[in-house]
């Protein structure tokens, strides 16, 4: 058996890894059952933040999110990207979109249309969200960003001047956003972010990275980096927040809509369960048919695929990192074993 | 275990990877002929329409500006009629939509959506370009080598494009020829009120920088790419000193100095109260002694002996478990990476699986099971 390891051709590691993500993709494609996520209070305080943003101020938020990622790590951000965008635009945050990378721009271009056309039609290009694009000079911009923004940004991405665009009045420099939400896949990134706009202007920053940056970013979290997501974990985790949240949300104003008081509205959205049987009730007496029956699709119905893309892929993480660990034991077994022999190891 | 990939493979192996590439290749095969199919894009037209609508001056004398307003398709044939002379513009735009809704409509008995062959090549090209990639795991072979030169021309095609546009058009030729780049480049561009401004000759320095960076280029010249490259070089150390010493040195050894017993938050029982003190104080302690354990182990004027020895071989320990929390982290987005491909060829493609509700779920499952 030692043998018949010690000889094993790596291609029999790339097809087992391979038949490890593709099957629970397939699995969990097929039957939309995903593993349940814990979140951990690195991702509770990223979506605290957000959901905290400009109450200190006592306005509507202005969050600048920067989507520092190319197609090459989407598969790890995108997710996280979407639910950043989904919790925005749920709490009524304007949204502020630029990019210091220049593939940046389609990763917005696809959050928009992903969340904002499909789920939140809506809201208003210019008064609710904008896209300032790619801008070419990596943490010089953040730099210049923070002394006068029109200096770097003169137009959005469609080309239309900053002074035409309702949601750029009174919007002069780095210190009038209220939260700074960065997505990032390498340089420029966080730790730009960190350098040049948290620490040197006070801005809470929350941000999402790939797994490579995450342990280099840890340090500055909680004081220079309010809220962490840590690659597809931390997406996993964060988008089962926000959809536990949106839920609620959206559960919470159809009642309110239908007449429910604001308190028993809070109390119901909070037991979302509880929806199908307090619709037969009394207390729901006063609401329509067809009302009772969006109620319980929203409190009860399928989550959008497009905010499971997190969820999805810790599937196949669970058994490609079980693999991992039986072949780190295996090799460490054939090592032990070789030496035992007096081979060279 | 085995670690050349050009290692001659026996007869039963290289039978087994034939077999393992025919069901695959029947997969897709048979998947082209299961229900609608696989591996197609549908869009629906979209027209443009916008209109020219100019207004004087307020004073009479200055030019007439024109705005372009967008008018819907009915409204548009209308209006043409009705101003002959009108300048207008016209294209058509092509939004991706669910194949859901192609088949929805083909059920209906027809509609704008159509099929796109431009969209579909794409969507292959992007499967054969995957599967050219992922099939270096085999051996190297002429699809990866096609696959890699591919990326790497078109990398480089799109950052000069992009430099160019994004970076020379609008910091350099804007400001130092604006008329010609409102005429030939950026229409769109607003040209400056009191026309040029001479503060804007001070881009000639950069230019010229620029043009000595290139120079590295020519033999006999080279030499002059080293002054660019040390302005560059003295610009950043500059402008990152200042940052990292208050970010990475000042912040972080003030967030270091911290007392070493913290009270626990969790106040729900006595017990949860003295978990929560031993946890957070035990954080705070691990956190101290990393710190100055790994100051030891990089400090090498004193020789690693006895007590500095042994703080030395405990910051060892700290790096060792970042190094393989590192390590672990790069495995997790290294297969996030790759379930992300192999759920583009399972559903964008493959049709097997329907994650987004794009189509018909039961054909995707039957397509699956055959």
């Amino acid at each position: 058996m030692i043998k018949l390891l010690e000889n094993l051709d790596r291609r029999w590691i790339f097809l087992a890894m391979a038949l490890c993500v593709s099957v629970p993709i397939l699995v969990i494609g097929l039957t939309g059952v995903t593993f349940p996520e814990t979140p951990t209070p690195l991702a509770e305080a990223f979506f605290a933040e957000v959901d905290r943003a400009g109450e200190a101020n006592g306005r509507q938020a202005n969050v600048l999110i920067a989507l520092d990622y190319d197609p090459a790590s989407a598969g790890e951000l995108s997710p996280m990207s979407a639910s950043l965008v989904n919790q925005c635009a749920q709490r009524g945050h304007r949204m502020y979109f630029i990019s210091l990378w220049p593939v940046g721009p389609q990763m917005i271009d696809d959050s928009i249309q992903k969340v904002i056309k499909r789920f939140y039609p809506e809201l208003v290009y210019g008064k609710d969200y904008v896209n300032l694009g790619f801008k070419a000079g990596s943490e010089q911009v953040i730099k210049v960003m923070g002394v006068d923004l029109t200096a770097e940004f003169r137009t959005d991405v469609e080309g239309t001047m900053l002074s035409e665009i309702p949601m750029m009045e009174g919007i002069t420099s780095l210190e009038d956003f209220d939260l700074i939400a960065e997505i990032s896949a390498g340089y420029p990134g966080s730790k730009e972010w960190v350098l040049y706009a948290a620490t040197q202007y006070d801005i809470p920053l929350v941000s999402g990275m790939t797994g490579v940056q995450a342990p280099q970013n840890y340090p500055y979290y909680p004081t220079q980096m309010q809220g962490l997501l840590g690659a597809i974990k931390g997406a996993a985790e964060y988008e089962f927040i926000v959809n536990a949240y949106v839920r609620e949300n959206i559960v919470r104003k159809m009642l309110v809509k239908n007449g429910i008081d604001d308190e028993t509205s809070r109390t119901l959205a909070s037991d979302l369960d509880q929806i199908p049987t307090w619709t037969t009730t009394a207390a729901a007496a006063s609401m329509t048919p067809q009302a009772k029956a969006d109620l319980i699709d929203a409190a009860t119905g399928a989550t959008p695929g497009e905010f499971l893309e997190g969820q999805r892929r810790m599937g196949p993480q669970l058994f490609a990192h079980l693999l991992m660990v039986l072949l780190i034991i295996l090799g460490n077994v054939i090592f032990f074993a070789q030496r035992r022999r007096g081979g060279s190891a | 275990m085995s670690s050349s990939v050009s290692e001659p493979m026996t007869s039963a192996q290289r039978a087994i990877w034939a077999i393992v590439c025919l069901v695959i290749v029947l997969i897709v095969v048979a998947r082209s002929f299961v229900g609608h199919g696989m591996g197609r894009v549908y869009v629906e037209p979209k027209p443009m329409d916008f209109v020219a609508e100019v207004s004087e001056s307020a004073d009479g004398e200055s030019a007439s500006t024109v705005d372009w307003k967008q008018l819907p398709p009915t409204e548009f044939a209308a209006y043409v009629a009705a101003n002959p002379g009108t300048e207008t513009i016209s294209w058509v735009e092509y939004d991706q939509v669910p194949p859901r809704s192609y088949f929805a409509q083909e059920t209906a008995g027809g509609g704008p959506i159509v099929f796109s062959w431009p969209r579909t090549i794409g969507l292959w090209l992007a499967a054969f370009f995957t599967l050219a990639i992922f099939s270096f795991l085999y051996r190297d072979n002429p699809f990866y080598k096609f696959a890699e030169s591919v990326v790497v021309g078109v990398s480089a095609g799109y950052w000069m494009v992009v430099g160019f546009w994004d970076t020379i058009v609008p910091n350099l030729l804007q400001r130092l020829l604006p008329a010609f780049s409102k005429e030939y480049l950026t229409p769109g561009m607003e040209l400056p009120a009191g026309g040029f401004d001479m503060v804007n000759l001070v881009f000639l320095i950069p230019l010229v920088l620029g043009l000595m960076l290139v120079c590295r280029l020519l033999p006999k010249c080279g030499w002059m790419s080293l002054w660019p490259l040390a302005f560059i070089v003295g610009t950043m150390a500059g402008l990152r000193m200042v940052s990292y010493i208050e970010s990475d040195i000042l912040v972080q050894t003030k967030e270091t100095v911290i007392p070493l017993y913290v009270q626990g938050d969790n106040t729900s029982s006595t017990f949860m109260l003295v978990w929560t003190t031993i946890w957070s104080s035990l954080a705070q302690i691990l956190l101290v002694i990393g710190v100055l354990a790994c100051l030891v182990y990089f400090f090498f004027s004193v020789e690693h002996k006895g007590a500095v020895g042994k703080t030395a071989r405990v910051g060892i320990w700290y790096l060792m478990i970042t190094f393989g929390a590192a390590f672990g982290f790069t495995v997790m987005g290294r297969i996030a990476l790759l379930a992300a491909r192999v759920e583009f060829l399972f559903d964008d493609w493959m049709w097997l699986i329907d994650p987004m509700q794009q189509r018909e779920f039961i054909t995707a499952s039957v397509g699956l099971l055959f």
